[in-house]
């Protein structure tokens, strides 16, 4: 084991897979000698050289573009995106070539690629810069989406995500970087399809995904010391949803509150919502609680910022409205 | 205009006499088969957006013959005979504009979006600009292969189809800025017809003349009669010998017209008549057909021969869409994941 940040484990999951397959490469703003915003790349191009580690201009469309010819043509790119939100630039690309190009292509090209970078909201980055990304990109066919949350389902996911051959849009989020924990020193890679179960408990299901399962977290803390007994899930597949350990959970406890940065209106809270009262209404012993960011721009102002996204206090006391 | 009098004499156009002839029957393969498309569109067999190519068929020929089987090719919406041209079989074309199972891309694509992995044509893109950036990858790609995968010594060749009105697109300035900075294998082509559906070319750019932008990339621009065949495989031959050689990209402006509106939805009321038949006058297949006909090349049985040959290709095709059966709907899915 290796006590590990989770930019770390995101840069050793590069490396090994570079390693591993020659065809695998970086493709993205200051990815190369300036190693990447939140240094996932740090000094790979020195190992595998200026291509392979392909530093752009800024044109986020162009350079996504230009990710896609190179998939269809064989090799195996992983796009960064400086800052996820950039990507909104490139959303031509992503829809219209990234998720649909297999299937209006009747299955001529497939697309291997990763899409990757640090989302969600930081600390009074301002609207720009403080996304979530998520909830646009969740309507578009032929796309996977994965939002990471520990360094160990980092390296593992993002090893995974890599030797994929769909594309995948791989969420960091930009609070949760410095995470450190020990990680196994032996090679892992981790299922891009399957919920992850981080406490079990009896009374209620707590769905959440990215940095917000550390606020989550937090409230579980107090509502323990109050004798309550949550269950919390960590989505990690944001499309698909993982409905089998989603309905697994609910069986058992009967009531659920969703927990999420995104925004409340299309996010991936809402269709969450209305796959488990398709799927499981009758499970339900209380309405879905659903505790989302507020459907605004977020405001640059902390205390602002604060108000807009969900805090610990507001999970314990939903827990405590229908427990 | 003749080969010996040709602008820029530093290279000289060498095709023998089977070249020229088989130029020929690709631009009149080209021809009957937007015809055909017309005729089909109108009798309720394909549908949506036709856009058609019908004057321009010696860009299609005159570049893509130029290439090797290995080399690529991205085109836009009016991609039909740039694929007929890179050798994806009629049928196979025909089929997919039908929405047939047959059709190259099991008629989940359509008219705008032929793709055929085989013959390394790279789409059929529908949006403005969205092929440049994709057609840019597929020259990194052929770089990377060499250098870093070191597979081949020889460098694949891409070639990108676009119109007058993508060059005001900010993928067309981003693209080639890469390609110029990492000297890509890649040959941008416009194809300017001098519309973009109503829009006047010199309406809506700041600088009509699309070759010299070129120089802006630190790339050559060369600007060539669109409605010569053997012009335009010229100046492609040198392109080609440029990008081969990993000297880097280049931008030929071909200067041509489309002899029918933008779709078959376009009423095309803006382009006047006197425009038009300027054009039309200049048809690039009446052309070429005149030059091999006083040079000898051939003799018009010959040629003759060639037109009856191809529209026994095009209705075979049309026989073959029309006879293929519907994509399954339990197949609704297929196609989304590998």
């Amino acid at each position: 084991m290796n006590k590990t940040f989770l930019f770390e484990a995101l840069h050793a999951a590069t490396d090994e897979e570079m390693g591993r397959d020659p065809k695998v490469l970086v493709i993205g703003e200051d990815v190369g000698h300036y190693g990447g915003s939140y240094k996932v790349t740090k000094d790979l191009h020195t190992k595998y050289g200026d291509l392979r580690i392909l530093d752009t201009p800024i044109a986020e469309n162009s350079f996504t573009g230009l990710a896609i010819g190179a998939a269809m043509t064989g090799l195996k790119p992983i796009i960064e995106g400086m800052n996820m939100s950039f990507l909104l630039l490139a959303f031509n690309q992503i829809a219209n070539n990234v998720g649909m190009l297999r299937y209006t292509s009747g299955g001529n090209f497939h697309l291997p690629l990763v899409i990757r970078g640090p989302g969600g909201i930081g600390r009074q980055l301002g609207p720009e810069h403080s996304q979530r990304l998520e909830a646009y990109f969740q309507g578009i066919p032929g796309l996977r989406i994965v939002a990471c949350s520990t360094p160990y389902n980092a390296k593992g996911l993002l090893k995974s995500a890599i030797r994929s051959e769909n594309p995948v849009i791989f969420f960091e989020h930009v609070l949760l970087y410095n995470l450190q924990e020990e990680i196994p020193s032996e090679e892992y890679t981790l299922p891009l399809n399957k919920a992850e179960v981080v406490k079990k408990g009896e009374d209620i299901t707590i769905l959440t995904y990215s940095r917000m399962r550390y606020n989550v977290l937090q409230a579980v803390d107090t509502l323990v010391d109050q004798n309550y007994d949550p269950e919390i899930i960590d989505l990690i597949s944001l499309k698909p949803l993982d409905m089998e350990t989603i309905a697994t959970s609910i069986r058992k406890t009967h009531k659920v509150i969703i927990v999420e940065e995104c925004m409340r209106t299309g996010g991936i809270g809402a269709e969450l919502t209305a796959q488990i009262i398709e799927q499981l209404f009758d499970q339900l012993d209380a309405p879905v609680i659903r505790l989302s960011s507020q459907d605004i721009p977020t405001p640059y102002n902390g205390t602002l910022e604060q108000a807009t996204i969900v805090q610990p206090n507001q999970i314990v006391n939903a827990v405590k409205q229908i427990c | 205009m003749d080969l010996e009098h040709r602008k820029d004499s530093s290279f000289k156009l060498k095709l023998d006499q089977s070249e020229i002839v088989s130029l020929y029957e690709d631009m009149i393969l080209g021809r009957y088969f937007e015809d055909m498309c017309a005729q089909m569109y109108y009798r309720g067999k394909m549908f949506g957006f036709v856009h058609l190519y019908t004057g321009q068929e010696a860009i299609s020929s005159g570049v893509i013959k130029a290439l090797e089987e290995k080399d690529y090719v991205c085109s836009t919406y009016r991609d039909h005979v740039h694929a007929l041209s890179k050798g994806v079989s009629s049928r196979e074309v025909m089929a997919e504009l039908f929405g047939k199972e047959t059709g190259c891309c099991r008629g989940r694509g359509g008219s705008m979006h032929i793709f055929s992995k085989k013959h390394n044509f790279l789409g059929g893109f529908a949006f403005i600009g969205e092929g440049i950036p994709i057609a840019t990858g597929a020259a990194f790609q052929s770089i990377y292969r060499k250098q870093v995968l070191q597979e081949s010594q020889t460098l694949s060749v891409t070639v990108c189809f676009f119109g007058d009105g993508t060059t005001n697109n900010g993928q067309f300035f981003e693209c080639l800025n890469m390609a110029a900075l990492w000297k890509l294998p890649i040959i941008f082509v416009v194809e300017n017809n001098q519309w973009a559906i109503g829009m006047a070319h010199p309406r809506s750019t700041s600088v009509p003349e699309i070759h010299m932008k070129a120089a802006s990339f630190g790339m050559p621009g060369k600007e060539v009669d669109g409605m010569d065949v053997l012009a335009v495989r010229e100046v492609t031959e040198q392109a080609i010998r440029r990008a081969r050689a990993g000297e880097g990209p280049t931008l030929i402006e071909a200067l041509t017209y489309r002899f029918r509106g933008h779709s078959l939805a376009d009423p095309d009321e803006l382009r006047s008549s006197q425009e038009k038949e300027a054009w039309t006058a200049r048809d690039p297949i009446k052309r070429l057909y005149n030059y091999i006909i006083e040079k000898d090349i051939t003799d018009h049985n010959t040629l003759e021969a060639i037109n009856q040959k191809v529209k026994v290709i095009i209705e075979d095709s049309v026989d073959f869409a029309t006879s293929s059966p519907e994509p399954s709907v339990k197949d609704l899915h297929k196609f989304l994941f590998l």
